[in-house]
C-alpha cells in the first residue's frame, strides 16, 4: 500500500522517457506530456488523500531497513507540497501548449519539464539526506536546461549566474553532508534526529548547521544570498518562469523546514535566531526591490524573495502556530506566484511587452485578464478574504503570541509595501491608457490570450479564491503538518517502523 | 594522515573560492573542478581513515569476522563524482554558448538580463562610464539606440 509514495516520483520520469522517445513528433510529445502531468496530478492528490486519512507513511526502497537503505517518507508537509506540485505541473504543461515556441520544444522542453517535476517531488518525499542532494541535482540540471533553451542572450546571461550560485550551494550542501556523516555516522534524517543528540561537541554541529543553512538559503533566496534569482527568473519563457517561481525556491524552504525541525534543534536560540534576522532582511529587501522594479516579471521575482522571508520567519519563530503559518504560506504562495507569472505571459501577449512603460490599457481591452490578475495579486498582498490574508495573519499572530513585536511589525509593513508594488503593476499595466508609441516587441502581433493560457490561470485563481473563502480545511491540514513537525518522534517512528 | 588531507582540503577550497570569485568564466570552471575535488576529499576524510581490511567478506561467509573499513563514504564520493562530471560537461557547453552569444567570458560585463538603464531611461548609464564602455563594446546597436 505504501507504494503510492512512489508514483509522484516515477510517473514524471516515465513521461520524460516517453517524451524523449517521441522527440521528432512534437504534437504527440505534447499530448504525452499532458497525459503524464494529468496522471501525476492525480497520483499526487491521491497521496494527499491517503496521508490525510491514514496519517504519515514511509517506505523503504529495496526493502533495506531504515537507517541503511533509502527511505521515502510522506508526512503532511511533504504531501501538501507534492499535491501543489502536481497541480502546478498540470497548469504549466497546459499553458505551454499556447506559449512555448517550436525551437524550444525541439530542444527538449517537455522531457526537461517532467524531470524537473519528478526531481521536485523526489526532494519533497525523500527521508535521506544524501538522496535529497541527488534530487536537488536532478531538478537543478533540468532547471539549467529549461532556463537557456530559448538561446537568447538574456537567458545565457541569467543562466550563467543562476548556474554559478546554485552549483556553489550544492557544493556547500554536500560539504555539510560529509561533515555531518563524519560526526554522526548516518544520513537518514529520522536516524539523525537521535544521532545528533549523542554528538559531544555541539559547537561543531552548530557550524555544520550553518553550512546547511547557507546552502538552503541560496536555494530559497534568503538575504543576502538571493542574487541569482532576480537575474534569471525573468529571462526564460513564461511557463518556465512560472514553474521555477512556484517550485524551486520552495524546495529550499522545505529542506530548511525539514532539517531545522527534525535534526538541528539542539541550539534553537542560535540557529533560529540567525534565521529570524535573515528572514526580516529578506522580507524588507525583497519588497524594496519589487517596489523599484519596472518589469512585470522582475517585480514578481523580487516578490518571491520577500515572500520566502515570511515562510522562513514562520520557521524561525518556531511555535506550532508559526509553523502552521509557514506551511499555509507555502501552499498559498506556490499557487499564487506561479499564477502571477502565467498572467504576466498573457499580459505580454495582449500588451506586447513585459516592460511596464510599454504596457497599458489591459483593463479596458482584456477585462477578464484584469479580473484574473486581481485575485492572485491582491491575495499576495494579503487582502481579505483572499488566501494571502490568512497566511499573513497566521504568521503575524504567531509573532505577537511570543512577543516578537518587531518581526510582526516588519511583516505588516512589508505587506503594505507589497500592496504598493501590486497597485503599481495594476496601475501601469492594466489601468493606465496604452502608450501611443508602444509597439509589440520582436514583431509579435498583439493578440488576445487564448483559452490554453486563460484556463490554467482561471483554475489557479479559482483555487486561490477557494482557499481564501474556505480556509478551514487547509489551515487544519497545515496544523496537522505543524503538529508533526513539532513532534519529530512521529516522523522518526514512522520511518523506523516503530509502533508507538 | 588526517591532518595532511584536511590541510590539503582547506588549501583546495581556498584556491577554488579565489578562482570562482575572479569573475572570469574560465577561471570559474577551474575553481569548480577544484572545489568538487576538495569536497570529495572532505567526505573521504570526514568518513574516517583507517588501516584495516577492505570491506570484502570471505567466500561462503555471511558476516565479516574482522573489523572492516566503512564503504559508505566511498559510495557517496562516487555518486558525487558522477554528478560532478555531468554538471561539468553542462557548464562547459553553457559557458561556451554564452561566450558565442555574448562575446565575453567576464561575468562583470554581462549586463543583458539586468540592464543598467532601467528600461524607461536609456540615458541613465551615461553617469557610469565604465559600464557604458563595456556595453558599447558589447552591444553597439543598443548603445547607439540608447543615445539617439
Amino acid at each position: 500500500m505504501n507504494c503510492v509514495l512512489l508514483f509522484p516520483i516515477i510517473l514524471p520520469f516515465i513521461t520524460a522517457a516517453a517524451a524523449l522517445w517521441l522527440k521528432t513528433d512534437l504534437k504527440r510529445q505534447q499530448q504525452i506530456s499532458l497525459l503524464g502531468a494529468l496522471l501525476h496530478c492525480g497520483a499526487a492528490l491521491f497521496l494527499l488523500s491517503t496521508v490525510s486519512r491514514g496519517g504519515m507513511i514511509a517506505m523503504q526502497v529495496g526493502n533495506w531497513p531504515a537507517p541503511f537503505g533509502i527511505t521515502l517518507a510522506a508526512d503532511h508537509l511533504s504531501v501538501i507540497l507534492v499535491a501543489v506540485t502536481g497541480i502546478l505541473g498540470l497548469a504549466v504543461v497546459v499553458y505551454s501548449r499556447s506559449e512555448i515556441q517550436a525551437h524550444v520544444l525541439e530542444g527538449g522542453y517537455h522531457p526537461l519539464m517532467q524531470i524537473l517535476i519528478g526531481g521536485v517531488c523526489g526532494a519533497f518525499l525523500t527521508g535521506d539526506l544524501f538522496n535529497l542532494y541527488v534530487w536537488f541535482e536532478v531538478m537543478l540540471m533540468a532547471s539549467f536546461g529549461l532556463l537557456v533553451l530559448g538561446r537568447e542572450q538574456m537567458q545565457y546571461d541569467g543562466g550563467v549566474k543562476y548556474v554559478m550560485l546554485n552549483l556553489f550551494s550544492t557544493l556547500l550542501f554536500i560539504t555539510g553532508i560529509g561533515l555531518l556523516y563524519g560526526m554522526t555516522g548516518t544520513l537518514n534524517m529520522a536516524d539523525l534526529h537521535h544521532a545528533v543528540a549523542t554528538v559531544p561537541d555541539k559547537g561543531l554541529l552548530t557550524a555544520v548547521a550553518a553550512v546547511f543553512m547557507t546552502a538552503f538559503g541560496i536555494k530559497a533566496g534568503l538575504f543576502p544570498l538571493f542574487f541569482w534569482l532576480p537575474v534569471s527568473y525573468h529571462t526564460p519563457p513564461v511557463a518556465v518562469s512560472a514553474i521555477l517561481a512556484g517550485l524551486l525556491t520552495k524546495v529550499g524552504v522545505y529542506a530548511m523546514i525539514r532539517l531545522f525541525t527534525l535534526v538541528f534543534i539542539f541550539d534553537i536560540a542560535w540557529t533560529h535566531g540567525v534565521l529570524l534576522i535573515a528572514a526580516i532582511f529578506t522580507m524588507v529587501v525583497g519588497v524594496l526591490g519589487a517596489a523599484a522594479g519596472n518589469d512585470f516579471r522582475r517585480i514578481l521575482s523580487f516578490h518571491i524573495i520577500s515572500q520566502v522571508g515570511y515562510m522562513v520567519l514562520g520557521l524561525a519563530l518556531f511555535t506550532p502556530l508559526a509553523l502552521t503559518g509557514a506551511i499555509f504560506y507555502l501552499l498559498h504562495h506556490m499557487i499564487v506566484k506561479a499564477n502571477l507569472f502565467l498572467i504576466s505571459g498573457a499580459a505580454r501577449r495582449a500588451g506586447g511587452s513585459f516592460a511596464l512603460g510599454s504596457l497599458g490599457g489591459l483593463y479596458k481591452n482584456n477585462g477578464w485578464l484584469a479580473l484574473l490578475f486581481f485575485i492572485p495579486a491582491f491575495s499576495l498582498a494579503g487582502f481579505p478574504p483572499l488566501s494571502g490574508f490568512w497566511a499573513k495573519m497566521l504568521i503575524i499572530r504567531a509573532g505577537l503570541e511570543i512577543h516578537a513585536y518587531f518581526a510582526a511589525a516588519v511583516a505588516v509593513a512589508v505587506g503594505l509595501l507589497t500592496t504598493y508594488s501590486m497597485t503599481k503593476l495594476w496601475g501601469e499595466a492594466f489601468w493606465k491608457p496604452r502608450p501611443a508609441d508602444a509597439s509589440a516587441e520582436d514583431g509579435d502581433v498583439l493578440q488576445r490570450p487564448d483559452i490554453g493560457m486563460l484556463l490554467p490561470i482561471a483554475v489557479l485563481a479559482g483555487l486561490t479564491l477557494f482557499i481564501g473563502l474556505m480556509p478551514g480545511p487547509f489551515i487544519s491540514m497545515a496544523e496537522k503538518a505543524a503538529f508533526e513537525l513539532t513532534h519529530p518522534e512521529i516522523y522518526v517512528n514512522a520511518v523506523m517502523g516503530i509502533v508507538p | 594522515m588526517e591532518v595532511v588531507l584536511s590541510l590539503l582540503c582547506g588549501i583546495m577550497a581556498a584556491v577554488s573560492i579565489y578562482l570562482m570569485l575572479s569573475g572570469n568564466l574560465i577561471r570559474f570552471i577551474f575553481g569548480l573542478v577544484i572545489a568538487t575535488n576538495a569536497v570529495n576529499l572532505l567526505i573521504f576524510v570526514a568518513g574516517g581513515l583507517s588501516e584495516i581490511r577492505p570491506p570484502l567478506i570471505a567466500e561462503n561467509a555471511e558476516f565479516p569476522t574482522t573489523p572492516m573499513a566503512n564503504a559508505l563514504p566511498q559510495a557517496l564520493i562516487l555518486t558525487a563524482i558522477v554528478i560532478g562530471f555531468a554538471l561539468l560537461t553542462f557548464i562547459f557547453i553553457l559557458f561556451y554558448k554564452t561566450y558565442q552569444s555574448l562575446g565575453t567570458v567576464d561575468a562583470e560585463s554581462m549586463r543583458v538580463s539586468e540592464p543598467l538603464n532601467l528600461y524607461q531611461n536609456p540615458d541613465q548609464n551615461q553617469y557610469d562610464p565604465h559600464h557604458r564602455q563595456i556595453s558599447e563594446k558589447l552591444f553597439p546597436e543598443q548603445a547607439k539606440a540608447g543615445t539617439s
